[in-house]
């Protein structure tokens, strides 16, 4: 038990959090340093020591398995060997340096082409029909006024969010696949039987189906949060001025939803070149290399299926450079809409 | 505004007593919901949950038939005609599965306790504004949630670590969320400042108000954040599959995708699945049963509490 011999001031350390400055952000951090400037850096370290000893073991972790791979990229300017050395990572000193040349055979690479024209289908067709669908059942959810219907219905709202992939893929298999009830019971009637989880045309909109399964529900929770933080003297004002429940609806509810669903488009088009890279892996074999292929299951694809390391890392940096870039304009364009994005100016 | 709606309150007709699932009284404002509406309303509301428990229903009730009844339904069953346990004290019993079963509860409890240490600890030491070095670290782990080193060298480095075939390799590399951090710092951070200095006064460390003050205090928050973390590790499959190559090794979800998608027969039952008194579908639903089952008990408790963990979750840096 280490007890701190400088008196520190839960108060005081507070007040920028409490007042913010209009320019937030820099400022706060700035003051916050000056008022701390007064004591010396041993002194600041004996009074924080147990504070800095209790992040460590998850400044470690992240350290290692976050950072040091980062630098691992630079097998992809190599032309790495893993079995140079016993251990993997001391083969890449080792190995010969290329360049860009994993760059260039992976631009003429067609299935390259291909997995990014998937990507980014998929990628518009949840945008079209997986974003709205929370917004609906938020609404329809916040106007059912009895407590107890509304807790059910949210608990098996939120129940498939839980769910793992394999869990999911598994249950759309056994409904819309050919051994599945669906085509079960035509041919029972003796119509013809069909396998939805097999075909190339359907398979982009089986994904997006499974995804508004499993998360469509869980996506409701934020909106109606910004739908209870409306004030219901909004709403009486509105009815005493003659507004009925849908001009209530238009000129209160929507307007109160709007910021939420402005930063979470503006995220969602931030991480356009992730579109479900578990659910496409589990269904890579049944569909087709065609059809499921995005950037994700193309770089594991590569990387660890083929062993051809340097060429997946590539692809692997191709993609996790354009993703940073769309999400920091992302957050930059909630910044201009004025909301507060991912992270504060 | 019709004439019910201009007598007071309690001078309005009473349809009938308010019960449990009764609608609380409405404001007076408001209008009477529509016939057409209310019905409207309730067709949405149980079209969302029938599509979502429909699929279970089948998974649930099939895994509970005799061959009998599922060869007579050519398949798949809906209506309940039988009730038997065989596929799960098959499954139960020893071999493959019974092996993913323990792995994945152990993999999840000493998982989820790991994670949740580590996390806590680590949301607590930065929920001081202004201690030293609070804002680096926060920045060193914020950083992670924009970009992502990527799977290859991830997995070189897992290889490197001499993780591979370890049980070390599906808890260590994603041990740690970043959000689940921030919800819980943000949680701390809502603790009134007094009580932690009035404790502090009285000689408590950082450990003992973190044990004795904070963490009472924040049960709702620590109960969402584990769940979290619970499911993150029941729910995975992806670093076994690439880690471990030991079949004997491998967690549910794996098993799972083996039985269920790829049709494989699991290893290690009795002859029964080969005499023909157990249905190979009775024994893949079964399987799903067990994968969704702690899940699917789990979440409605703790589920009043997600919309503040969310919401606390929201990131201030």
């Amino acid at each position: 038990m280490s007890h701190s011999t400088v008196p520190r001031s839960r108060a005081e350390a507070k007040t920028p959090e409490k007042n913010p400055a209009p320019s937030d952000g820099a400022g706060s951090g700035s003051r916050g340093g000056k008022r701390a400037g007064k004591l010396s850096l041993r002194l600041r370290f004996r009074r924080d020591r147990t504070l800095i000893l209790m992040t460590l073991p998850t400044v470690l972790l992240i350290l290692v398995f976050n950072y040091i791979p980062i630098l691992g990229n630079v097998v992809a300017f190599q032309d790495y060997d893993p079995y140079l050395s016993e251990n993997g990572f001391v083969a890449i000193f080792q190995s010969p340096w290329i360049g860009f040349e994993q760059f260039e055979r992976i631009f003429e690479d067609s299935a390259f082409w291909h997995a990014v024209q998937n990507t980014f289908v998929l990628f518009f067709l949840q945008l079209v029909l997986f974003f709205p669908i929370p917004i609906l059942l938020a609404l329809l959810i916040n106007s059912v006024v009895r407590p107890r219907v509304r807790a059910v219905a949210q608990a098996i709202m939120y129940l498939p969010h839980f769910f793992s992939w394999v869990l999911v893929v598994t249950v759309f298999m056994q409904i819309f696949g050919g051994a599945g009830i669906i085509a079960q019971t035509l041919r029972q009637h003796g119509y013809e039987g069909f396998d939805l989880m097999t075909d190339p045309e359907i398979f982009k909109y089986l994904v997006t189906a499974e995804s508004i399964w499993k998360d469509a529900g869980w996506g409701i929770i934020v909106f109606l949060a910004a739908l209870s933080s409306v004030s219901n003297d909004l709403y009486e004002a509105a009815a005493m001025d003659g507004a009925g429940r849908w001009r209530r609806m238009w000129h209160i509810t929507l307007p109160a939803l709007r910021p939420v669903i402005a930063l979470l488009l503006v995220l969602r088009v931030g991480d356009a070149l992730t579109v479900g890279f578990e659910q496409l892996l589990l269904q890579r074999q049944a569909v087709g290399v065609d059809a499921s292929d995005v950037l994700d299951t193309y770089v594991w694809w590569n990387g660890i299926r083929n062993q051809d390391f340097s060429y997946a890392a590539a692809a692997g940096l191709i993609k996790g450079v354009v993703g940073l870039a769309l999400v920091l304009t992302a957050n930059k364009v909630a910044h201009l809409m004025g909301e507060q994005g991912v992270y504060k100016k | 505004m019709s004439a019910v709606l201009d007598k007071p309150a309690d001078e309005r007709p009473t349809v009938r007593k308010p019960g449990r699932w009764a609608a609380p009284p409405r404001p007076t404002w408001e209008e009477e919901p529509s016939k057409a509406g209310l019905a409207g309303k309730g067709l949405a509301l149980g079209f969302a949950c029938f599509a979502i428990l429909f699929p279970l229903w089948i998974v649930i009730v099939t895994s509970l038939q005799t061959k009998k009844t599922i060869d007579e339904a050519g398949g798949l069953v809906v209506i309940p005609k039988s009730i038997t346990f065989v596929a799960y004290r098959e499954l139960l019993g020893g071999g493959q599965v019974q092996t993913a079963a323990l792995v994945s509860v152990g993999v999840t409890l000493v998982g989820t306790l790991f994670s949740m240490t580590v996390s806590v600890l680590c949301a607590y030491g930065l929920s001081r504004v202004g201690s030293l070095g609070h804002r680096w670290i926060l920045m060193t782990l914020l950083a992670t949630m924009f970009f992502g080193a990527g799977l290859i060298p991830t997995y070189l480095l897992v290889q490197a670590l001499g993780l591979t075939d370890t049980y070390l390799a599906l808890i260590l590399p994603s041990a740690v969320s970043v959000f689940n951090i921030l919800v819980l710092r943000s949680f701390f951070m809502g603790i009134s400042p007094e009580l932690i200095d009035s404790a502090r006064i009285d000689g408590a460390g950082d450990w003992r108000i973190l044990w004795k003050i904070v963490m009472p205090l924040s049960r709702a928050v620590l109960a969402v954040i584990a769940l979290f973390y619970a499911v993150g590790y029941w729910s995975a499959w992806f670093n076994a599959s690439i880690y471990l190559t030991d079949q004997d090794m491998m967690p549910l979800q794996n098993v799972m995708i083996q039985l269920v998608q790829k049709q494989e027969r699991p290893v290690g039952l009795s002859a029964q699945i080969n005499t023909g008194q157990l249905s190979p579908i009775a024994i893949q639903m079964a399987v799903m049963v067990m994968a969704l089952l702690p899940v699917a008990v789990l979440s409605p408790f703790v589920q009043k509490h997600f919309k503040k963990g969310m919401l606390t979750g929201a990131v201030k840096g």
